[in-house]
């Protein structure tokens, strides 16, 4: 196994909102230069408002209004920054279609679009939903789209990303997902999928969260139904690493997704796509928000009720196997 | 950007260069059968005028660092932009007909893009764009301490987009000293006059009460009357907060040509051989008539 995951080891709690938010700090700190902008949801005690407080010269609040926002990043990196634009989520991709699509995209300019609360993590119902985003970001031209599967990954994209030509979109959670990876000594590359986990029955594709449910998915499949499922950080969406799953399709012959959006558009659409022309006859199929607006509740409940969690990622995967 | 007080001379040749804009103008939209004449003719003035006179810009050396910016929300009207860049020793008319939107070897397009054409700072074409970019760069320009000024032309039916007003709270808020928006009030957008279709008036007191100081050209297809509230524009200062300058320029859809003038229907579209003969023959004579005035 290449890479060392926490899967043998207790669960560790990460939060990429929080940790992205040090990392620029570090950044800061080691004398990098970009511009941070953000809209009214950087709270003064987050790490990400240490960032303002220490660096005001190069942090601009645009209010409620992402739309201006994103279209000043672009005018900012059209001046020669690189911009880390703080946006939530279903606001950036809804509202701010537009100026992602004609500022950022076809201006082809530095920026990173930091999207929070993936999914339904935001809590309150589908108007903080955000499960429609990858589904636009797939269809821009010149967008890479991130989205890291844990805090200590999302920390490596986001300092990665300072040199990276071109815009991107790094795609996180609210808040507390369990840690992948054990540790960081593991090469982080974009558009280079990982194996988090080695098996030989069929491929749990995934991104962000989901890559951990699916890890415990795997666990019990092996536990409870003596099925070798392998794992795959699917972490850049976009250009996705079409290699690997070439690879996976070859030696496990079957392919289930996973991913904190609508089954529409997003992840297992890209990978759905891309195995039909390859000639892919495997078995296969998608878990992820069905094409409804989602039940209200907490989180966790919520994931638990579309057959997201791990013993339902499992039991779906099983059945389908059979 | 220190310039003398305007002298009638400067205005005269900044004229005959207006004049030479709009001859290339109807030249080009006539051979490639696709433009905007309209909002092309009606922001002639205040386009040379920046590019000429007010900017620190080289259209040989585009890519300056220490370049003004122009940055042209109205997207569609780029060919008189083209043919500024043209005027200004860029691109002979020839080679602009011969580049305009052929496929992958596309130099020139109906909307402005910055990769195809470098003196181009924006590519843009769907409104509301290039006041949002331009307060971005102005607040760049900030963090740079740079010398540089961001003027933005756009619209006036174009105000219509919330994006901009967005953009002018912003302005107005961040205080921006290197930032300017020029409007071409031309009173018309595609359908019909902007005071029926979305009224913005009074234009002055809204962008006043947002914070900006505002400078209005009665007619902005003056030339004197342009250079005098130009020259009215202090140094582009990115650090000292004041209030972002918008300038109100009233001008006339299709100016110059007779038929077109303030004529809704010449919004968008190509010219066909017999209207672009009379579409020359109105501004040779307007252009004739102005000249034996000079003296």
């Amino acid at each position: 196994m290449a890479v060392k995951t926490t899967f043998d080891f207790d669960q560790m709690l990460s939060n990429a909102r929080e940790a992205y938010g040090e990392e620029l700090k570090r950044m800061a700190d080691d004398g990098l230069d970009f511009v941070f902008t953000y809209t009214d949801n950087v709270a003064p005690s987050s790490s990400a408002g240490k960032l303002v407080k220490a660096y005001p010269e190069r942090c601009f609040n645009f209010g409620i209004a992402e739309p201006g926002q994103v279209g000043a990043s672009c005018g900012m990196a059209l001046a020669g920054e690189v911009v880390y634009a703080q946006v939530m989520g279903p606001f950036l991709s809804l509202r701010s279609a537009d100026q992602i699509h004609t500022d950022i995209a076809y201006n082809d300019v530095n920026v990173r679009l930091i999207g929070t609360h993936a999914g339904v993590t935001a809590g309150g119902g589908p108007t903080h939903n955000c499960i429609a985003d990858l589904a636009l970001y797939r269809a821009i031209p010149n967008l890479t789209v991130v989205v890291p599967a844990d805090a200590a990954q999302c920390c490596k994209a986001v300092r990665q990303s300072l040199t990276f030509q071109g815009p991107m979109v790094i795609r996180i959670d609210r808040a507390g997902s369990p840690a992948v990876y054990a540790d960081n000594d593991y090469e982080f590359e974009f558009g280079k999928a990982i194996e988090t986990l080695p098996g030989t029955d069929v491929t749990i594709v995934s991104a962000g969260s989901p890559v951990y449910w699916s890890m415990m998915g795997a666990k019990k499949l092996k536990e409870e139904y003596g099925i070798s499922a392998r794992v795959i950080d699917m972490h850049t969406i976009k250009p996705m690493d079409t290699d690997m799953l070439l690879k996976c399709a070859r030696e496990t012959g079957n392919i289930v997704t996973v991913e904190e959006h609508s089954i529409n558009g997003g992840l297992g659409g890209a990978v759905a796509e891309f195995l039909l022309e390859a000639g892919f006859h495997g078995k296969f199929k998608r878990i992820g928000l069905p094409d409804e607006f989602a039940v209200l509740g907490e989180t966790d409940a919520i994931y638990a009720y579309y057959g997201m969690d791990p013993d339902s990622i499992a039991k779906t995967v099983a059945n389908l196997l059979k | 950007m220190n310039v003398k007080p305007i002298d009638i001379a400067t205005v005269h040749e900044l004229e005959e260069r207006c004049y030479k804009v709009r001859h290339d103008l109807l030249t080009l939209v006539y051979n490639i059968g696709m433009g905007h004449l309209g909002g092309e003719l009606s922001m002639v003035e205040a386009a040379v005028a920046m590019y000429y006179r007010y900017m620190n810009y080289n259209v040989l050396d585009p890519h300056n660092p220490e370049r003004d910016r122009f940055i042209l929300s109205k997207g569609h009207c780029s060919e008189t932009l083209y043919c500024i860049f043209s005027n200004l020793g860029a691109y002979s008319l020839q080679y602009m007909i011969d580049n305009f939107e052929c496929l992958d070897k596309s130099k020139f397009g109906m909307h402005t893009n910055r990769k195809y054409c470098p003196q181009i700072e924006v590519s843009a074409g769907s409104l509301g764009h290039g006041l949002p970019i331009s307060v971005g760069m102005a607040l760049a320009g900030r963090k740079q301490k740079a010398k540089w000024r961001v003027t933005v032309m756009t619209g006036d039916g174009e105000l219509d987009e919330g994006s901009n007003w967005e953009a002018i709270m912003a302005a107005g808020h961040y205080q921006l000293g290197n930032l300017v928006l020029i409007v071409d009030k031309n009173g018309l957008q595609m359908t019909g006059p902007t005071s029926e279709i979305m009224n913005h008036e009074p234009l002055d007191k809204r962008l006043e009460a947002f914070g900006w100081d505002v400078r209005v050209i009665e007619d902005g297809n003056d030339m004197l009357q342009v250079c005098q509230v130009l020259d009215t524009l202090p140094e582009a200062d990115p650090v000292t907060r004041r209030k972002p300058i918008a300038i109100l320029a009233k001008t006339e859809k299709g100016h110059d040509v007779d038929f077109m003038a303030g004529q809704v229907k010449w919004h968008g579209g190509g010219i066909n051989e017999e209207d672009y003969n009379r579409a020359i023959e109105s501004l040779e004579k307007n252009w004739k008539e102005r000249k034996s005035k000079w003296q």
